[in-house]
């Protein structure tokens, strides 16, 4: 086990974070509605620093009864991160691709002890 | 001016103050990817880049020679913005909201005195993806093709042109560039080629695929002769054009980016193929520029497919299409990467990709590609992977390169 510092509790508001590395390893640790995520900063499409980019709500359709098309809306729940090179959308909860949900960037433990909040990377 | 700051609108009344942006920083990646995979070993040379020509275009408009237009242009940018009102317009959302974030934080990158801004920030990225020598494209003005004043065409593309190689080519011998030829005006593309052959950093000339103009029209032949004659390079720079009636039926900008490209390059190499043109000037070297390559498998089978049958309105082929083709060169970029890689295997095995295909990265716009695209294939040898990263553009173009010049690895 390897915790790196990230921060101090409350020192991130929500949609902040941090970018920290150890021995090569980048992880990028995000604070969202008083919760912390942890994944690794290498996009899987070409390797852009994946946990860089805007947080996006997910964008949805909004369909009528008769399921002609009204018009988008940001989801008021789902929140990605978007990595700056293409676009690669990231579910911030899971890690997992938006547009391929069966693939994930890896996590990493958040640990919180003492008042400091840390990464374990492993 | 370099702006200090740019505040990105985000989603649920969001949005995220940027105080600066470095291209050497965005693209760390890169750089480390470069190291990790030995890209000092062997030179990289890309094939088709861009910078945005616009944020120099009161300088460009200093080569206009019209007075008249010189001057309607110049009020035109200094009253609206930049090339308002000289250049078609063109909808679309490269940037995607602001997701790809150098779009709107460009503005915020420092440069120095010590060299023009468009040749620093180009270098960044260059050095960063390993990149020894690009071959610089402009960006806005490859729609100048669908600018109604074909004599503003002409004279915006000269301009341009001799901006470019008087005040930037000159100055690094790592930036190279296929000029734009006037396509719409036939003898000022013929003009524009003889005039320009020879000058620092010309490698060939490029079209632009946006156009209402067929390649196989007589009036053409003169050009392809000269360029055969003199081994210089033709290249088809693909594009997308919202407004064309096709395009216009659909509704994303997704659906019409990923059929503009190819259809645009589509239609010419089917005129260039099928009236016979690489039989008529055998020698002239022909590449296709930023479609992807999973268009060429398709349009190979549909063009043979009725080559067979229908052989007597092309008398002069003496192969099928596709022979043809094979012998035509590619860029690689935007390289699509099929879940199953045998699809993109077959597709490199038909278009024999390790002497045809030359890597282009088309940094910095929205899908640019890493050299790692190219060498992370598991199908290609080591020699393959550098033929396609830099020793088949050095043969096309006949670049005497044999050390590195990226300087970050």
């Amino acid at each position: 086990m390897t915790e790196v510092f990230v921060a101090k509790t409350g020192e991130m508001a929500s949609g902040d974070r941090r970018i920290v590395s150890h021995e090569g390893v980048e992880v990028g640790v995000f604070c969202w509605e008083d919760k912390y995520y942890a994944y690794s900063n290498i996009c899987l499409h070409q390797g852009g620093p994946a946990c860089e980019g805007l947080l996006m709500h997910q964008v949805e359709d909004v369909l009528r009864p008769d399921r002609s098309f009204k018009q988008q809306k940001f989801s008021e729940t789902e929140i990605n991160f978007v990595c700056p090179w293409h676009g690669y959308e990231y579910d911030l909860k899971t890690g997992r691709v938006v547009a391929d949900p069966a693939r994930r960037l890896k996590s990493f433990p958040i640990i919180i002890r003492e008042g400091n909040v840390h990464v374990d990377i492993n | 001016m370099t702006k200090t700051n740019f505040n990105i609108p985000l989603s649920g009344d969001r949005s995220m103050p940027i105080e600066g942006f470095d291209t050497s920083l965005h693209l760390k990646h890169a750089a480390d990817q470069a190291k990790a995979r030995g890209f000092d070993r062997f030179p990289i040379i890309d094939v088709d880049s861009h910078h945005y020509e616009t944020e120099s275009f009161s300088e460009i408009l200093e080569y206009l020679e019209d007075p008249v237009l010189q001057q309607l242009a110049k009020t035109a940018s200094a009253s609206r913005h930049g090339a308002f009102g000289m250049l078609p317009g063109n909808i679309g959302y490269q940037d995607m909201g602001g997701r790809v974030a150098r779009y709107p934080l460009r503005q915020l990158e420092k440069t120095g005195p010590e060299a023009h801004r468009d040749i620093t920030l180009t270098k960044r990225w260059m050095d960063a993806l390993a990149v020894d020598i690009a071959i610089l494209f402009p960006t806005p003005m490859l729609n100048l093709g669908l600018h109604p004043q074909i004599e503003i065409e002409v004279a915006l593309s000269r301009a341009y042109n001799r901006w470019l190689t008087e005040k930037i080519l000159p100055n690094d011998p790592r930036l190279r560039s296929m000029l734009y030829l006037p396509f719409n005006d036939p003898q000022a593309t013929y003009e524009m080629a003889k005039e320009f052959a020879g000058k620092p950093g010309v490698l060939g000339y490029m079209v632009t695929a946006t156009r209402n103009r067929a390649v196989h029209n007589d009036a053409y032949m003169k050009t392809y002769a000269f360029l055969e004659e003199a081994g210089l390079p033709l290249g088809f720079h693909a594009s997308y054009n919202w407004n064309d009636q096709t395009m216009a039926m659909m509704n994303k900008f997704l659906s019409v980016h990923a059929l503009g490209f190819a259809i645009s390059n589509m239609v010419h190499l089917t005129n260039w193929v099928i009236n016979a043109l690489p039989v008529r000037f055998p020698k002239l070297k022909v590449i296709w520029i930023e479609s992807g390559l999973a268009w060429i498998p398709f349009l190979m089978q549909r063009l043979d497919h009725e080559y067979y049958m229908r052989k007597s309105e092309v008398p002069s082929l003496t192969k099928p299409p596709s022979d043809y083709m094979r012998e035509m060169f590619y860029t690689s970029q935007p390289m699509e990467r099929p879940n199953d890689i045998r699809e993109l295997e077959q597709t490199f095995r038909m278009i024999n990709a390790p002497t045809q295909l030359m890597y282009s990265s088309d940094y910095p716009h929205w899908d640019f590609d890493v050299p790692s695209v190219i060498y992370d294939l598991p199908f290609l040898s080591e020699e393959e992977k550098r033929a396609i990263l830099g020793g088949n553009a050095a043969r096309v173009f006949n670049i005497d390169i044999k050390e590195k010049l990226a300087k970050s690895i």
